[in-house]
């Protein structure tokens, strides 16, 4: 009796039904996203071929944008660089405050105060760009204008702050700083991860040799962290270089290079660039609009690859 | 005739020291009624211990008897843990350090740490890391090259670093990263170095090394170490403080005195299992 009862027989298990459906659906699933990607990635080299085999290179390194002639011309380099200006405008805020926000996180904030701390900045990854651009339309600009207003007047000899318009709306700086809003939340909490992988032996020790909170940060914290933070840095750039409507709504788009005068009403942004001339343009531009949504892409996704493998190569460090 | 003058007047001296040091303010560093709670939880109770001027005081006793919670109270490192709570008093050179118009920076300056786990700074240079503590606290000194080297003899590790003073730390070995971190203390020139089962991690020569090293800093500093090494113990210190705790107890001093009394004649039964390895 009881050797029958503790028998199993191995080949009586059969797969239940349950199991096969959810196993098909889920490798369906895998499938379907793999193959979105490879399509999207199929449509746009597709479109923009032509564009780019009659530009050549200088549909990257060029500056003019005539669609109007017989044998139109698209060339993307303001708009390219416009949307890095923009970017790092929007990095040079946004590192500082969320290196802050971070550290005060997860060392100084206690209990319920790091929690909501914690909630507040999800809150504001998660707003609507569109959101973030109204109000960068409505409340930043307005305020904003005179901030850059006392910079040009008090240190217009330093030739980023110098304006020679006769406004200073619609700025690069004014768009850089709606950015910033934008990647702090990801700088945030990517840097405080970071932050809380790092020994707390080695913030005990710094500490203990006479170290204050600015000190150990300074010190300790972050050059251990670094890398990390370096990471969370980049991903908050692939953001920014992508960013479309905050962008287009407090930017005055203009097809020129501005390199350096980040107060006067001047720039652009290839996000900015397609969603202005995407409703009016002819085929051919249209495919130049998509060619330069790859060149956007291929700038994208190498920063975010570089964010991905410094991330992973800091916790793969910081773990061992 | 000079020499038996000189011998004598040598002799005197000692004998005074050792007459003062039984008096109460001859005492260097001082813990009265020390309570340590980590939120509700009641971890060591009532501890006084008295150190003396260049002493070394071992603590020792079974894991979990709050040792390590004990030594952190000495130089304020107990309160960056959070939830953590005292109640005591902790005398250095007469003042209360737990006093409200006190630096708990300059007491950690006066008072240097050395860890369980060897701790340099990783992303720093072996200099860098002697030099950790006066970049941290923002001070300055006339001559870095001088007191690093200074530093490292004293923590008898600079001859095997003197050719490689800005490699990265953690390209050292256990022992020497530990030797490294007591330079690091030893820059601020504390008054008192406290060590929290620094060979724990060690192997027996580089716990040998670090043993001879104590016996040394102590002729010109106080040492309070926490070993769980009863031959250690016996081997650098002058008096052992023995910490116990029953279960869901705090903590306690079982017995404290001299350490060669201690481990031959205790007075306290548990003392006596205890020394003897019948539990811990």
């Amino acid at each position: 009796m009881s050797k029958t009862q503790s028998r199993i027989d191995l080949k009586s298990y059969k797969p239940k039904d349950a199991d096969r459906v959810f196993f098909g659906g889920a490798s369906l699933a895998a499938a379907l996203s793999l193959l979105l990607v490879l399509m999207i990635v199929a449509f746009l080299l597709n479109g923009s071929w032509t564009t780019f085999q009659q530009q050549g290179l200088k549909f990257v390194t060029g500056s003019i944008w005539d669609s109007a002639s017989e044998t139109p011309t698209f060339q993307i380099f303001p708009m390219l660089y416009g949307s890095f200006l923009i970017s790092a405008l929007g990095l040079v805020i946004a590192v500082p405050v969320s290196i802050a926000t971070a550290y005060f996180i997860q060392f100084m904030a206690k209990g319920i105060f790091a929690k909501v701390a914690i909630s507040i900045i999800d809150l504001l990854a998660a707003l609507p760009s569109i959101l973030i651009a109204m109000w960068g339309l409505l409340v930043l600009t307005p305020v904003a204008t005179g901030w850059s207003e006392l910079l040009t007047k008090h240190l217009g000899f330093i030739p980023i702050f110098a304006n020679d318009e006769p406004n200073a709306f619609r700025s690069p700086f004014i768009a850089g700083f709606v950015v910033a809003i934008m990647v702090i939340p990801i700088i945030t909490s990517v840097t405080r991860e970071v932050m809380s992988r790092v020994d707390k032996e080695l913030i005990a020790a710094a500490f203990a040799l006479g170290g204050t909170s600015f000190s150990s940060l300074r010190r300790v914290v972050i050059p251990t962290a670094r890398s990390g933070i370096l990471g969370g840095i980049l991903l908050g750039l692939g953001r920014a270089l992508g960013e479309t409507i905050a962008i287009y709504y407090v930017l005055n788009l203009l097809f020129e290079t501005n390199f350096y005068s980040i107060l006067e009403p001047r720039g652009g942004s290839i996000a900015s660039l397609i969603i202005s001339r995407f409703g009016e343009a002819t085929p051919v531009e249209l495919r130049a609009l998509m060619a330069a949504g790859v060149v956007l892409f291929v700038f994208t996704l190498i920063v975010n690859m570089l964010a991905t493998a410094i991330v992973q190569r800091s916790e793969k460090r910081m773990a061992s | 005739m000079t020499t038996t003058i000189e011998g004598s007047m040598e002799m005197t001296t000692q004998v005074e020291t050792k007459r003062l040091r039984t008096l109460d303010e001859q005492y260097h560093l001082e813990a009265r009624d020390i309570n340590v709670w980590f939120k509700e939880r009641h971890v060591l109770s009532d501890v006084s211990l008295k150190f003396p001027t260049n002493s070394v005081t071992a603590l020792i006793g079974p894991s979990g008897c709050g040792k390590s919670s004990f030594i952190r109270t000495l130089n304020r490192m107990h309160e960056l843990i959070p939830g953590a709570g005292l109640a005591g008093e902790i005398y250095l050179d007469g003042k209360n350090i737990y006093d409200a118009d006190i630096d708990p920076v300059s007491v950690r300056l006066k008072i240097g740490m050395v860890f369980q786990k060897p701790n340099p700074f990783p992303t720093m240079t072996i200099k860098g890391n002697v030099l950790a503590g006066l970049r941290l606290s923002n001070r300055r000194t006339r001559d870095e090259n001088e007191l690093v080297e200074k530093c490292l003899t004293r923590a008898s590790i600079w001859n095997e670093v003197k050719d490689r003073l800005d490699a990265p730390a953690g390209s050292l070995s256990g022992g020497q990263q530990q030797r490294l971190c007591i330079a690091r203390s030893l820059a601020l020139a504390p008054d008192v170095l406290l060590m929290d089962e620094p060979c724990s991690a060690l192997d027996p020569g580089s716990t040998r090394r670090i043993e001879e090293t104590i016996r040394e800093l102590s002729s010109d500093m106080t040492v309070v170490i926490v070993t769980h090494n009863m031959q250690q113990a016996q081997r650098v210190s002058d008096q052992t403080a023995f910490f116990l705790a029953e279960e869901n107890q705090p903590g306690y001093v079982v017995e404290f005195g001299n350490t060669e009394a201690l481990f031959s004649s205790p007075n306290d039964p548990r003392t006596e299992d205890y020394v003897n390895g019948r539990f811990g």
